[in-house]
């Protein structure tokens, strides 16, 4: 009995590990044997190197380089505005694939300056960068702590939390109108989730093809949806005998995580934009960004207006929403004006498109009751339109 | 260093009599594809006349015999055309002149006229070409010359090289190598002669322009005059011009020559002499 136990366990063991072994097996005579001549060609080399940020520093210029290509890539010379300027790297010239290098070049830029600089390989390929606007590149110090910081509350703290001043207000609304409310939640939620996605693509291109930035993008998304879903899913009985007022308050909480993580997804961008030049941080700018962001304090509240009397100490809790979905664009501001990284712009703000979609369905699951024509009502149906509308004009005061 | 460079020439040289009386200047001459390093690190896939850019110099004495024994050594067809006085068959510019590869082919005709002159290759596309570095220089000497003896001769093929092939140039240079003279400069007495034949043969842009710091000098245009037209320090030209300049320094030290088209010279066309007492 036992013996056979064990028998069909090796035998499962094989099974899934046989395809494995001789893939092993064929790979190695592939490359010992094999007809790799056929894909070798006379044409050269494909070199590919990727200027991933460019610092800026008393005359100097710094310059993160990461070999993006199938072959070693030597950097020859170094053309700053098509001329050749005397060059440092790291360590060595040449950077075998995914290796990252660092190249030092002295160079009196100028404020303001558009610069252009050029890499030029031992075989005379050229990889260019283009700098709009040259300015000092942060470097950690109080000065800079202060503005990204400061930055971070102007722009995402303040504003979510002047939102949820509606409150008082809001709880007011009854019957239609709650239901209104709830539905342009739904209007600011979506319309968040198709912002932090449109800017997650958007920053793909900004980085190497190695780092599959459409993969990030999906594991991002997908894991704030399934992460989220399994978590309420798991906890759905205990969420139950809790009552109604509790899942108003696990969704507020939710809603403040989505927008929390687009939010720091936000900050990365404005703090690195800041930092490599590419905006002005003018006050009209971040009047707008406030103005555009106090709609989110909104939809963290919107939830929780019939259910605030059974929860206790409901203020605390509202603070913490409003930080939690504030804070992180201080994060996010901070660590995307000293050392910023593309990487975790996609996969962060994928995961706030994930998780503020997440909790959008769980709404409108919730008002559909099992019966998902009854929410296209008139009045709901005005009052999505109505959240996607305050996000749409009031993105008009963010022209970064 | 005087003899190597006779050893060298040995090679693809040689001098003999016609019957005539006349002198026969043999050259050896094969096209091929090799690599050669354009500024310090890079490399350029370049089609050359026996392994170098710009070609070893064609020269000879007005009135001379020219025999060219080309051979392809190449991997596309090319010719050599040289700026002269010749028989249309020695043209090497038309379709049925290309020399295939593994193919030969010999050019023969009388040195003339006087002046510093170039040949380069004519076969389709020609800019490409030329750009990739098909050319040298063709120097006929005058056979009575008046003009003072130089002290010494040097030949500056200004060119430029397109390492990307978006049809613009990444590197400029005097004989290739950009910056080669400022690493290495030209060393030349005070108060002596020197004599330079200098060719242009950039391509992709319209001018090109030398220009020699601190002195002035005599220009020859073409060299086909034994008079000077112009004292000056700053020559321009197109594609295909060439001068000779006669040049003496009057103070010892360093002084950079460059192309006056400033772009050219932050790419690598800028050298010095060093001019010792």
């Amino acid at each position: 009995m036992e013996t056979t136990e064990k028998q069909n366990k090796l035998k499962l063991w094989v099974s899934a590990l046989l395809p494995v072994f001789l893939l092993i097996i064929l790979l190695f005579v592939f490359l010992k044997f094999g007809p790799l001549g056929v894909f070798k060609s006379s044409v050269p080399p494909i070199e590919v190197a990727f200027i991933q940020r460019v610092a800026f520093s008393p005359e100097h210029i710094t310059l993160e380089v990461f070999n993006d290509g199938p072959e070693p890539v030597t950097i020859a010379q170094v053309m700053v505005n098509g001329a050749y300027w005397k060059f440092d790297m790291e360590q060595s010239k040449t950077l075998n694939p995914l290796e990252k290098g660092k190249i030092d070049i002295f160079y009196p830029w100028l404020d303001g300056d558009f610069e252009k600089i050029t890499l030029i390989s031992r075989n005379g390929v050229t990889f260019e960068k283009e700098i709009e606007v040259a300015t000092l590149t942060p470097t950690f110090n109080f000065f800079y702590f202060k503005t990204f910081v400061l930055l971070g509350i102007y722009v995402g703290v303040i504003p979510v939390l002047l939102g949820l001043l509606w409150f008082p207000f809001l709880k007011m609304l009854r019957g239609r109108w709650y239901m209104f409310l709830l539905s342009l939640t739904i209007g600011l939620l979506v319309f968040l989730g198709f912002d932090a996605l449109s800017e997650s693509m958007g920053l793909i291109g900004s980085l190497p093809q190695a780092f599959n930035g459409i993969g990030i993008l999906v594991i991002g998304f997908l894991l704030a949806v399934l992460t989220l879903s399994a978590v309420s899913y798991e906890t759905q009985h205990y969420t139950k005998d809790k009552g109604e007022h509790y899942q108003a308050l696990i969704w507020g909480y939710l809603i403040a995580l989505g927008i929390g993580l687009h939010n720091l997804g936000e900050g990365l961008a404005i703090g690195s934009a800041y930092a490599v030049g590419e905006i002005a941080l003018g006050s009209l700018l971040v009047i707008g960004f406030m103005v555009h962001n106090v709609t989110e304090g909104v939809a963290i509240v919107a939830p929780l207006t019939r259910a605030h009397k059974q929860i206790g100490n409901f203020l605390l809790h509202l603070v913490m929403m409003g930080l939690l979905a504030g804070i992180p664009t201080i994060l996010g501001a901070l660590v995307g004006g000293f050392s910023y990284s593309a990487v975790l712009g996609v996969f962060f703000l994928a995961i706030g498109a994930g998780a503020i979609f997440d909790v959008a369905f769980d709404i409108i699951n919730q008002m559909a009751k099992g019966n998902w024509l009854s929410i296209f009502t008139v009045t709901n149906v005005l009052g999505f339109l109505t959240g996607l509308l305050i996000m749409y004009a009031t993105g008009f005061l963010v022209l970064g | 260093m005087a003899s190597t460079h006779q050893e060298e020439r040995k090679k693809l040289y040689k001098e003999s009599r016609l019957p005539d009386g006349k002198t026969l200047r043999e050259y050896w001459i094969f096209a091929e594809d090799k690599e050669i390093e354009i500024a310090p690190g890079v490399f350029f896939p370049a089609w050359t006349y026996n392994g170098q850019v710009p070609a070893p110099t064609i020269r000879a004495t007005e009135g001379d015999r020219i025999r060219i024994h080309f051979t392809n050594k190449g991997t596309k067809p090319h010719t050599m055309h040289f700026h002269g006085i010749h028989n249309a068959s020695m043209d090497g510019a038309m379709t049925e002149d290309f020399v295939y590869p593994g193919k030969s082919f010999t050019y023969e005709f009388e040195a003339e006229p006087f002046g510093v002159h170039l040949f380069h290759c004519h076969s389709v596309p020609i800019k490409q070409h030329i750009s990739k570095g098909l050319y040298g220089a063709y120097i006929v000497d005058p056979k009575n010359d008046t003009r003072i003896k130089p002290d010494r001769e040097l030949v500056m093929v200004m060119n430029a090289f397109d390492t990307n092939f978006d049809e613009e140039n990444e590197v400029y240079a005097v004989n290739s190598k950009a910056f080669y003279y400022a690493l290495n400069p030209i060393k030349v007495k005070k108060d002596e002669l020197i004599r330079i034949y200098l060719i242009n043969i950039v391509e992709f842009d319209p001018i090109n322009s030398f220009h020699l710091h601190a002195t002035f000098f005599d220009e020859y245009r073409t060299g086909t005059r034994l008079e000077p037209n112009a004292y000056t320090d700053i020559v321009s030209m197109v594609q295909g011009e060439r001068s000779i300049i006669d040049v003496r320094f009057k103070y010892s030290g360093m002084y950079m020559f460059h192309a006056h088209v400033s772009e050219f010279t932050e790419l690598g066309w800028m050298g010095f002499f060093e001019v010792v007492e």
